[in-house]
């Protein structure tokens, strides 16, 4: 690191990026396409698995597969997204490989706002199966679910005074968290039938997407991945640390705010349709950093990419392990998602 | 002000007049006064919790102080545009907070970061500056690993690099030599010494004394108060420097072998 090395006449830059670590051949370009051929394997896979096997017999069951499988295959493989690029959001924003998209208060506020429709609706004396709910009601969940995780990130911002120091966000959001699990259960005290559909709604399942869940969650992704694509470069920075980004010019307590807001929206669209699926928004970035050496900008669309294709496999095994009956993926994914975390303990524990 | 040769004033890089700011009650930067010159490298030296952190952290504008004034190329220091504020200024910080797992080149980068803006994609210009900065640093090599996967020493020169690849005209670097083997610690005194003769105001807070002697000016801090300002060949000053150590150790003249007509090396012995 000599001064006279200044003299010296440089090296001409590299283009592109520097491909690094055990793995060379694998480029994030690569790791992108391998993500998608997965997830039309899975796609495919998605629409032939029914009640009674895998069936490729496509020609008579084109009504079951317009009507239930192809909405339910595509919206898992959209929550799924929408829960990876929020859980490498969060991942980058605390700056913790541990973050996921929950931690804000998104969960307890979804569940609050679930039992709060289910306690009023059982208090007006209808009964409430969620086998025989109707659509109004489904709706109603929909929008309480959506509008209580965003409420919660509301509020947990809202007792941090803002976004500009980020361990107080997560304190306020375990405090949030508290508090909405509290009156979740007093709610559940008072009106015990909402205990029961708030378990099947939230529970994470895949088994209510329609087409209408496949819209909304797909034009969620649309709108929201471009925009956090756009801000990456601030999840760079923070890297080097807050003070570090602050110095590089750039307005952190407002670029976080916006990032907590994306990251909000994807968890709460994604929970409101599919319920609290655990564990995809904490393993896919973990698999993606595990595979490639990338920033943030590759990093939360192949964070995406394998939410995506985890939930999409974890809806056509819960379909098919015990057909013909079904798992709630949410089970599913917490059993594979807690193994996988074990295997990369162990495997951290072993390394010197 | 500094007099020119023609007779003029000279604007300094970085002026400040009476900077105080408390913490937890305490004041630890006591009205501190400085004037930081293009062409000049200064090693800030005191012991642990003199404020010295504190005070670059100040004159990086990272905080605003309780009170005093500073300006940054004769303009308020907060007054910049962070952006703006960012090209012509880069602070290093402790070690100690850097934690990711992207890419060595990529941290570089990110000292271009205040050039291209967030959206703003690399020139020629941007990627010359890091592989530069990279090879003074001797980080090249590294260019593909992880910052998490770096040792200790690795990882100060990435982080080094980083703030180097800026190339603004003032630098404030906290504890730039730690974790560094000695091979290093000299090249990046060379380093900081080339910058300065190429036009830049450095200032690096350093713990190695012998290090700190070389520089061409010595600020000397205690509890918060800026005791002593000026070249190491000046006796005052080396006499205030092993004042705030408690008399732990003396400073001698060390002449050079290479060059004995050369002005004599100061270097601090231990006291017995």
């Amino acid at each position: 690191m000599s001064g006279a090395t200044l003299l010296t006449p440089l090296p001409a830059p590299k283009p592109g990026r520097i491909v690094a670590g055990r793995r060379p051949w694998l480029t994030p370009w690569r790791l992108g396409g391998l993500l998608a051929s997965l997830a039309l394997l899975l796609l495919a896979a998605g629409l032939a698995a029914g009640s009674d096997g895998f069936s490729l017999a496509w020609g008579d069951e084109a009504g079951l597969i317009r009507a239930i499988r192809a909405p339910r295959t595509l919206g898992a493989l959209a929550a799924g997204a929408l829960l990876g690029l929020a859980g490498a959001l969060a991942q980058g924003l605390f700056r913790n490989p541990l973050a996921d998209p929950y931690l804000l208060g998104s969960a307890a506020g979804a569940s609050l706002g679930v039992v709060a429709v289910l306690a009023i609706g059982g208090l007006g004396g209808s009964t409430i199966g969620l086998a025989t709910a109707g659509w109004l009601l489904r709706l109603g969940l929909v929008g309480a679910a959506f509008a209580g995780a965003l409420a919660g990130v509301s509020l947990t911002v809202l007792l941090a005074g803002g976004a500009a120091r980020p361990i107080k966000l997560l304190l306020c959001g375990v405090v949030v968290g508290v508090l909405m699990g509290a009156m979740s259960d007093l709610l559940m005290l008072v009106s015990p039938e909402a205990l029961r559909g708030k378990q099947v709604f939230l529970l994470g399942s895949t088994g209510f997407l329609g087409w209408h869940s496949v819209a909304l969650l797909a034009g969620s992704l649309a709108l929201l991945l471009p925009l956090a694509l756009r801000f990456a470069r601030v999840l760079d920075a923070l890297v080097l640390g807050e003070a570090s980004a602050a110095s590089l010019g750039l307005a952190l307590p407002a670029v976080r705010l916006l990032l907590v807001v994306l990251m909000a929206l994807a968890t709460g669209s994604a929970v409101s349709q599919a319920g609290l699926v655990a564990f995809v928004g904490l393993v896919a970035p973990h698999l993606v950093r595990r595979w490639v050496v990338v920033t943030h900008g590759p990093l939360l669309a192949l964070s995406a990419a394998a939410g995506g294709v985890l939930l999409l496999a974890a809806d056509v095994a819960a379909r098919s392990v015990i057909a013909p009956q079904e798992l709630p993926v949410g089970v599913l994914t917490a059993l594979l998602g807690g193994l996988y975390l074990l295997v990369l303990l162990r495997r951290q524990g072993a390394a010197p | 002000m500094t007099p020119a040769p023609d007779g003029r004033a000279i604007r300094p890089a970085l002026q400040a007049t009476g900077l105080l700011l408390h913490l937890a009650g305490r004041p630890v930067v006591d009205r501190v006064d400085l004037r930081l010159a293009a062409g000049q490298w200064t090693a800030l030296v005191g012991p642990n919790g003199a404020g010295k952190s504190s005070l670059l952290a100040l004159l990086a504008g990272l905080r605003p102080p309780d009170a005093g004034t500073l300006h940054l190329a004769g303009r308020p220091l907060l007054d910049w545009p962070a952006r703006e504020r960012a090209q012509r200024l880069a602070w290093l910080s402790q070690q100690g907070q850097a934690e990711g797992e992207i890419a060595v080149a990529d941290v570089v980068r990110l000292g271009r970061l205040p050039h291209q803006g967030l959206f703003g994609a690399p020139s020629a210009a941007d990627e010359a500056a890091v592989q530069a900065a990279m090879a003074e640093t001797e980080c090249l090599p590294l260019a593909g690993r992880r910052l998490n996967a770096l040792s200790g020493g690795e990882r100060q020169r990435v982080l080094l690099a980083r703030a180097l690849a800026v190339g603004a005209p003032v630098l404030l670097l906290d504890e730039p030599t730690t974790h560094l083997d000695a091979p290093h610690q000299r090249a990046l005194v060379r380093s900081l010494a080339a910058r300065a003769r190429a036009g830049a105001a450095v200032v690096a807070v350093l713990h190695d004394l012998n290090l700190a002697l070389m520089a061409d000016r010595l600020l000397v801090m205690d509890q918060g108060r800026l005791v002593a300002d000026g070249a190491p060949a000046d006796a005052a000053v080396r006499r205030q420097l092993v004042e705030v150590f408690d008399q732990s150790f003396s400073i001698e003249p060390v002449a050079r072998l290479a060059d004995p007509s050369a002005a004599p090396q100061w270097v601090a012995v231990p006291a017995r």
